[in-house]
């Protein structure tokens, strides 16, 4: 690692270690490294430990936290994780397969990504699932991932206005990322499929569909094949 | 027997101390928003600090006990009824099966804090009964209390607390409004001076547009430095945000856990609870603060009961 690490506080019980300021896969393996060999360290007073594009915030209990201990193991783990990029950079699991049912009611706005593109639909779809994304931070709503990079073609900007509601297993575009909505909500990417997986299922035995590290490939499905798997009761985790 | 809603108030949920552990998959921690008031409602009845209670806004609950038991009431300042009979705020309240306890008027603060002996009984997602309401994950089902609801409680199993004595929560109750203090960044290098004056010189106004995920502020606009652009990172709860607009935006129990707006300033920990009892229409103004005093006013706090 060439650039220096800055460690800064944000408020009296979290510090954020800054990596770099851009999203890219080697910066983003070492912050998952770091966030990672902190979190197993189990560090006295430390609540939770969060990797983002570029950087690692702590969160501790000021009360039980020795600060000094804290940065001195901060600074330890980036240091280690510089020397052993190779070993970083090996991905934390096999890819993901995540089977997806391209446009039609499942994908409203594939068809406007066709058009930003100057392509055909069938072409979207294969240059969305062509690539192998990294995951490289979750957030938003629980279970939430983006993964990115999108070819650029298809890296069609966010809606001017977000929809007020997006159906849990959308897949969507925004920019040069994509993701899976795993619950619910309101959300302003392009929405050009449904994924037969729910990134999130309180009562699933593994909750979590991703972690940050994890590379991700889509696989189109026809609807007949999209029904059946969902029927299969796949994605209530019961298989 | 369990604990009957009558009628479940304008926003009722169940919280413990949080889903800590789980904001690198996504999880907001959620919790109480004053976590003060929750741990020494809990204290008062010799409950383990982290049992779940019952954060009540605003607008308080009517419930019907089932069961005979003893219940304490903290933080926002209500009018408590138990059959009619005004009982007292910050202390155990004996409970006897078959009776009604009545919210009445509310003249201070924002959120109550109803603990019953054992703590509320809800199932644990993640390692905690806290309600995040917009992932509608735990507490009721994930979502505020509803008429016809039943609460249970747990059995203390043994782990009952020496109780508390002390009658008076040290908490000073905001009216129309508080002075909080911050601590600068992480990332005040983004503002422009004339930006950071404005905000630690301005009165701020809760906006009708503020919940448990945050508050909206309405007040004069912060000014960024030119072509400011950041990657979305995490934000831990006092996070206070500035959006394109300059109106800041104060993260709270609920917020999302990153998020991509320059963050000028974080609340410290001792202020939390106080700015969880303001409500829209409050005012706000901000002062600086360093880690040693952040620090000194932490332990000030804890000192005075719940450790």
């Amino acid at each position: 690692m060439t650039a220096p690490v800055e460690i800064r506080a944000a408020g009296d019980s979290a510090l954020v270690v800054e990596l770099g300021t851009e999203i890219d896969s080697t910066l983003n393996a070492q912050v998952v490294a770091i966030a990672g060999s902190l979190r197993q360290e189990q560090i006295d007073g430390v609540r939770d430990v969060i990797s983002s594009y570029a950087s690692v915030t702590v969160c501790f209990d000021p009360l039980r936290t020795d600060l000094e201990s804290l940065i001195s193991a901060i600074t330890r783990h980036v240091t280690n994780t510089a020397t052993t990029t190779a070993t970083v950079l090996a991905p934390s699991r096999s890819p993901r397969e995540i089977p997806v049912c391209y446009g039609g009611v499942y994908g409203p706005d594939l068809e406007a990504v066709a058009n930003y593109a100057g392509c055909s639909t069938d072409d979207v779809v294969r240059l969305h699932s062509e690539v192998a994304y990294r995951v490289y931070l979750l957030g938003f709503v629980p279970g939430f991932a983006y993964m990115a990079k999108v070819n650029e073609r298809i890296a069609m900007p966010r809606r001017e206005t977000p929809r007020v509601s997006v159906l849990a297993g959308t897949v969507g575009i925004a920019d040069c990322q994509t993701g899976i909505y795993p619950s619910a909500t309101p959300g302003g990417w392009q929405l050009i499929g449904r994924s037969a997986f729910y990134p999130f299922d309180p009562n699933r035995e593994e909750p979590f569909l991703f972690t940050a590290g994890d590379t991700v490939r889509f696989v189109p499905v026809d609807e007949i094949e999209f029904r059946s798997l969902v029927g299969s009761g796949v994605t209530n985790g019961d298989s | 027997m369990g604990i009957h809603v009558n009628s479940p108030g304008m926003l009722s949920t169940v919280q413990d101390l949080g889903r800590w552990g789980f904001q690198n998959l996504g999880v907001p921690v959620a919790g109480p928003m004053d976590r003060y008031s929750h741990r020494f409602a809990n204290a008062l009845l010799g409950n383990p600090l982290g049992s779940a209670t019952l954060e009540i806004t605003l607008l308080g609950p009517e419930l019907s006990f089932g069961l005979a038991t003893r219940v304490a009431v903290t933080g926002a300042e209500f009018e408590l009824a138990l059959d009619e009979k005004l009982v007292p705020m910050n202390e155990p309240v004996v409970v006897a099966a078959g009776s009604r306890l009545c919210f009445g008027e509310r003249r201070l603060g924002a959120r109550a804090y109803l603990a019953v002996e054992g703590g509320f009984d809800v199932p644990e997602v993640l390692g905690s009964r806290s309600t995040h309401l917009p992932s509608q994950t735990g507490g009721m089902g994930g979502r505020a209390l509803m008429t016809g609801d039943v609460l249970h409680s747990l059995s203390f199993d043994g782990k009952k607390l020496q109780p508390l004595r002390l009658r008076n929560s040290l908490l000073q109750l905001p009216s129309g409004g508080a002075r909080i203090r911050v601590m600068l960044g992480p990332q005040e290098r983004l503002f422009s001076p004339s930006g950071t004056k404005t905000f630690f010189t301005s009165r701020y106004v809760i906006s009708n547009q503020s919940n448990r995920m945050g508050y909206r502020l309405d007040g004069p606009p912060i000014s960024l430095a030119p072509s400011v652009g950041v990657l979305s990172d995490a934000t831990p709860t006092g996070t206070i945000q500035v959006p394109g607009s300059g109106q800041p935006i104060i993260l709270m129990a609920d917020g999302q856990t990153t998020g991509g707006y320059p963050k000028l300033a974080t609340a410290i920990t001792t202020d939390l609870p106080l700015l969880g009892q303001l409500s829209p229409g409050d005012w706000v103004e901000f002062e600086v603060c360093d880690r040693a005093g952040a620090l000194r006013a932490l332990i000030a706090q804890e000192q005075t009961q719940l450790n």
